[in-house]
Formats: structure tokens, C-alpha cells, sequence
């Protein structure tokens, strides 16, 4: 993990209120892996105050790396308003990664949202392997294409809340039917995306016993596990009641960890 | 170039600091969160993350939010508790080349008696902090720190139960934090430093709910900056003892302003989640002032204000 000066690639618009911001930078490059973050200062001064975390969508060639976030609020719109060239201080990467499936396993890729971004990072660096990837959103102007964010060709199934693109439904419709066709299919998920669309993933893969890892979000100040302001309700290994932090403990933890209840 | 070297040793009653810049507890964690990101040797001290007797779960999320050159955090002390930190977080502290606090904070009177006892002999362990600000179960739930004959109370037990010098953090939150200030000199303390964070809270009108889920916490940052001044220099003009500056502390010329309000210390916090290496360039920002002003020793801009 480093804290560096990075100069902007390129940050542009790829669906409504969504934007592709890529920099150059060797090491974090090198060692990041799927679901880890980096936290940026998007401006010098104080207003706004705080870094903002963001997941890693990808890694081009030998140093550049990729951030897909969408604009919510003061921190993403000043982002937005980035051009080329400019400079801002990132440290990452930061808190673990997805563990990868054993090559027995079909990965099933379900993303909500903007929660695609740490997803197509998974699938990039799976790429060859037959994975099944689905994603949801609540309409086709917020669609993002993984050929043009990723530079990769793979199959996505979408869905629309608003059917003005894909099946008209949820992404945990694709991911129900997808499991009644292949019921004998031994497989992991993995899934990132608003919570309670996660309750839902996590709720229809506890009944069928699969493994699923998700990717969490929250709000954070320092990103490295100093101030403990990104917890979620968890159980420790042993089933205690305990606080995970989303930026060390996660953002990637086994979904069972998770207490859903409490979402 | 300029050859002359510049002393920025403090003096806090028993305690020698390298240099007056610590970390505030609470947003260094035990300090091996920074260490891949700041050469932790040069700061003046780390005071380390608020300990209990007993380790402490916090509150439940959200627990932090970011407001107009600031941020509220009601974390609730969540602390990994005195022993984990004893056989865990001290053994590794003790490498370094810098100074060691431990901020501790009980529910009663006697608990802070127990955990000063407790680091009784405890080598690597350079000084108390002591945080007052945190409700007393034993009077309602108000502040420890609201009360001078509470805080007066607290510093004794601390100062009677263990061998540390004794630093008392105090609440901004009061009527006149001169009282308080005076209240805990008396009862022994070494120093004081404040302020803690203020009181606040924020509401989403979407929901109508509040944005922390403990209804309110502490406002920390810059936002707080110009109260935590008045509030030291107050402080300064009240007590004997060395007084350190907290308070939205951000660059060296923030801190600055604290040392000349007569602070003979600071204490760097939310800059150190914006900017790791926060302290680090105040230190050298403080160094690079006193060069230019042709100032030898630190100790002779404390207090230097002109009114």
C-alpha cells in the first residue's frame, strides 16, 4: 500500500451520471487484486474534508488503473469535473480481495448498480474462464458496457427495474432463474451492489448451500483501520456478535460473516 | 544553506518530547495502521486509540459522516481493551523511536483508578491521557468532564493509582473550561490537553432520521478549529501546567497558532485520515518557521502571542 501523487489518464462519461477515471501508477498496478479500493482526495483543502474510497474496475497493461463510480454527491462531482492532466493523492490499494473460485467451480458474477465496478475487475482477471456474470439496473441509460470499460468481450445478462433494457426485473430474478436451469451446477458467487439487493443474493444462496462472497460499502474516513467508522454487524469465526470494518475486515468478506439481519 | 539546527524539544511536567507534534488517539489506531505509510520516529508521541478495562464492540453504523470542513463520528470507543493491547499493541509500539500515551477512559471513577494501576511498571508506556469526556454511568450518564469536582475526582484516582505522568483531555463542552482546567491541575494532573470533540449531530430530511445512528456525536476538523484556540488559550491563561493544543489541527501553520496561544504541544487528528503524513509535515513546516524567523528553541515562540 503506498499514498502517491497520480496525474489523471482520462475520466470520462460511460452511462448517465457515471464516469471512467483511469491513472497511471506501477505499484498499485501491480499488487492490486479484485475488490480492493484505493481512497482518493479528489481536492486539496478542506471542503470536502474527507478522502473518498472507491473500488478498483480494472488494470490496463503494466500501470494503469481504473475507477467506475457514480456521481452522488459533493465528493464524485468535483471528481467528475476532473480533466485530464490534473493531479490528486491516492492510497491503495487497501482492504482484501476476492478469493478466486477453485477451477471446479462456475463463478457467478451478480452485480447491482454501480456495484459492477469491483465485479468486472473479477472478471477481468478471469478472463477465459466460463463464468456466468449478471447484473441489474434501474434503467438502460445507467447500463454499463464491459467491453468499453474493461476492454473485454464477455456476456452480461442484464436486467432493468423499468424493462427499458433486458429482462424487466431484478438482478435476483436472473440469479433465481439462472439456478433453476442448473440446479446440479456446482458454483461460487460472488456479488456486489446496494445492500439489500445483497440481503436478497445472500438469502437465495444460503438455501441452496453455495459460497458467496460480497463486497460491502460504506462510508470511511481513513480507509486503513484507524478510525472504525466503517463497521457493519458481523460474527467472528467462533459466531460471536462483533464489528467488521468494511476497509480491513473487507470490503470482500464471506457472506455468512455478514449479520443481514441487521441491515 | 542554512546550517543552523533548531531545538523543537517540549517539555510537558516529567515527559520530553522530541518535538511538540503527537497524533490525537482515536485517529491513529495503535499506530501499525500508519507505519507502511509514515516513519512513525520522527513524531513527537502516538497517543493511541481510547483503552477500557474490558474491550469495547462501539456503537452501531452509520457511525461517521462528513459535515462542512469537518466530520461527526460516534464510533462509541470501540477499543480492543487493556490486556489485548498490553500483549498485542505494546510489543510492537515498543520498537519505536518516539514516545508512547495511552488514552484511557472508564464508566466509574474507580475504573480509571484500576486501568492507571494497571499500567503500573508497564515499560514502553511514556505517559496517561485520560478522557473525561465519556459518560459517567454513575451520575446519570453526563460527561465525567462536564463536573470539575468529577474530573478533580478522576485525575486524583489516576494520579494516586499509577506511576505515569498524568495528562487530562478535556471537554469542550462546558460552560467555562477554565474551571475544569483549574479543577484538574489541583488534583495533580501534569498537563492537560483539549479540546475533545464538540457535541453535534446531523439529520437527512429525506428519511427525517438522524445521520449517525447514535442520534449525535463529535464534531472533529478544521470546522472546530477556531474554538479549540480560544478554548487553549482560555486554558493557558488559567493553569500552571503545560496545556496541548487539539482542534482541527491541519498544517504547520495551524499549529502554529496554538503554540503561540501558549500550547507547548499539539496533537494532530482528523488530518492524520486526509493526510497521512500530516504530522510529519507540520513537524518539518514548524522547523522551516523557525529557521526563517531565526528562532533557535521552540520553547521561545510558546506563548509568544501579542495583544
Amino acid at each position: 500500500m503506498i499514498e502517491q501523487g497520480i496525474k489523471i489518464e482520462f475520466n470520462k462519461r460511460v452511462a448517465t451520471d457515471t464516469f471512467l477515471m483511469g491513472f497511471r501508477c506501477p505499484e498499485i498496478a501491480a499488487t492490486s487484486r479484485p475488490g480492493q479500493f484505493i481512497m482518493l482526495r479528489v481536492k486539496n483543502g478542506v471542503e470536502p474534508l474527507l478522502r473518498r474510497p472507491f473500488s478498483i474496475c480494472g488494470i490496463q497493461g503494466k500501470d494503469l488503473v481504473c475507477i467506475l463510480y457514480r456521481v452522488v454527491g459533493l465528493g464524485t462531482a468535483i471528481l467528475s469535473e476532473t480533466r485530464d492532466g490534473e493531479t490528486m493523492s491516492v492510497i491503495g490499494p487497501l482492504g482484501r480481495g476476492f478469493e478466486l473460485p477453485e477451477m471446479d467451480k462456475k463463478p457467478l458474477l451478480v452485480a447491482g448498480g454501480i456495484g459492477v465496478a469491483p465485479i468486472l475487475f473479477l472478471a477481468q482477471v478471469m478472463e477465459g474462464r466460463d463464468i456466468e456474470f449478471m447484473t441489474g439496473f434501474t434503467t438502460s441509460s445507467e447500463m454499463i458496457d464491459a467491453g468499453q470499460v474493461i476492454n473485454l468481450s464477455i456476456k452480461m445478462s442484464i436486467a432493468t427495474d423499468d424493462g427499458t433494457a433486458g429482462y424487466p426485473g431484478t438482478v435476483t430474478d436472473l440469479l433465481n432463474a439462472y439456478l433453476d436451469q442448473n440446479p446440479d451446477r456446482s458454483c461460487n458467487l460472488y456479488a456486489c451492489g446496494p445492500l439489500q439487493m445483497l440481503k436478497s443474493v445472500v438469502s437465495i444462496v444460503v438455501d441452496r448451500n453455495i459460497s458467496c462472497q460480497v463486497s460491502m460499502e460504506s462510508a470511511m474516513a481513513c480507509g486503513l483501520g484507524a478510525c472504525q467508522g466503517c463497521a457493519v454487524m458481523a460474527f467472528s469465526r467462533e459466531g460471536e456478535i462483533r464489528y467488521h470494518h468494511v476497509c480491513n475486515d473487507g470490503p470482500v468478506v464471506p457472506a455468512h460473516l455478514i449479520d443481514w439481519k441487521s441491515i | 544553506m542554512n546550517l543552523r539546527q533548531v531545538d523543537l524539544g517540549v517539555r510537558l511536567g516529567p515527559l520530553v518530547l522530541k518535538n511538540p507534534v503527537m497524533v490525537a488517539s482515536g485517529t491513529f489506531g495503535y499506530g501499525r495502521e500508519f507505519a507502511s505509510l509514515v516513519d512513525l520516529n520522527q513524531l513527537g508521541a502516538i497517543v493511541v486509540k481510547g483503552l477500557s478495562l474490558k474491550s469495547v464492540p462501539g456503537n452501531p453504523p452509520p457511525r461517521i459522516v462528513e459535515t462542512p470542513c469537518g466530520m461527526l463520528n460516534a464510533i462509541g470507543l470501540a477499543n480492543i481493551g487493556l490486556r489485548e493491547f498490553i500483549e498485542e499493541g505494546l510489543p510492537w509500539l515498543r520498537g519505536l523511536d518516539t514516545e508512547v500515551i495511552v488514552n484511557i477512559y472508564g464508566h466509574s471513577i474507580d475504573e480509571y483508578g484500576e486501568l492507571a494501576n494497571a499500567f503500573k511498571g508497564i515499560e514502553g508506556v511514556s505517559a496517561l491521557e485520560v478522557n473525561i469526556s465519556c459518560p459517567n454511568v454513575e451520575c446519570g450518564g453526563m460527561a465525567f468532564g462536564k463536573d470539575p469536582d468529577v474530573s478533580a475526582r478522576v485525575t486524583e484516582k489516576v494520579v494516586k493509582g499509577g506511576d505515569k505522568p498524568v495528562i487530562v483531555k478535556l471537554t469542550p463542552n462546558v460552560t467555562d473550561i477554565r474551571v475544569i482546567a483549574r479543577a484538574v491541575e489541583d488534583a495533580g494532573a501534569d498537563a492537560i490537553s483539549l479540546i475533545n470533540t464538540l457535541s453535534g449531530m446531523a439529520i437527512d430530511i429525506e428519511t427525517k432520521s438522524p445521520r449517525l445512528a447514535n442520534v449525535y456525536g463529535g464534531l472533529s476538523g478544521p470546522a472546530i478549529r477556531p474554538v479549540a484556540l480560544y478554548q487553549v488559550w482560555q486554558a493557558v491563561n488559567a493553569v500552571k501546567i503545560p496545556v496541548i493544543g487539539i482542534g482541527g489541527i491541519m498544517s504547520y501553520s495551524d499549529a502554529l497558532e496554538f503554540i503561540i496561544a501558549g500550547a507547548t504541544a499539539v496533537q494532530v487528528g482528523t488530518a492524520n485520515f486526509v493526510n497521512p503524513r500530516a504530522s510529519i509535515e507540520i513537524i518539518e513546516g514548524i522547523r522551516k518557521y523557525c529557521l526563517e524567523k531565526g528562532i533557535d528553541n521552540i520553547n521561545d515562540i510558546i506563548g509568544s502571542l501579542k495583544i
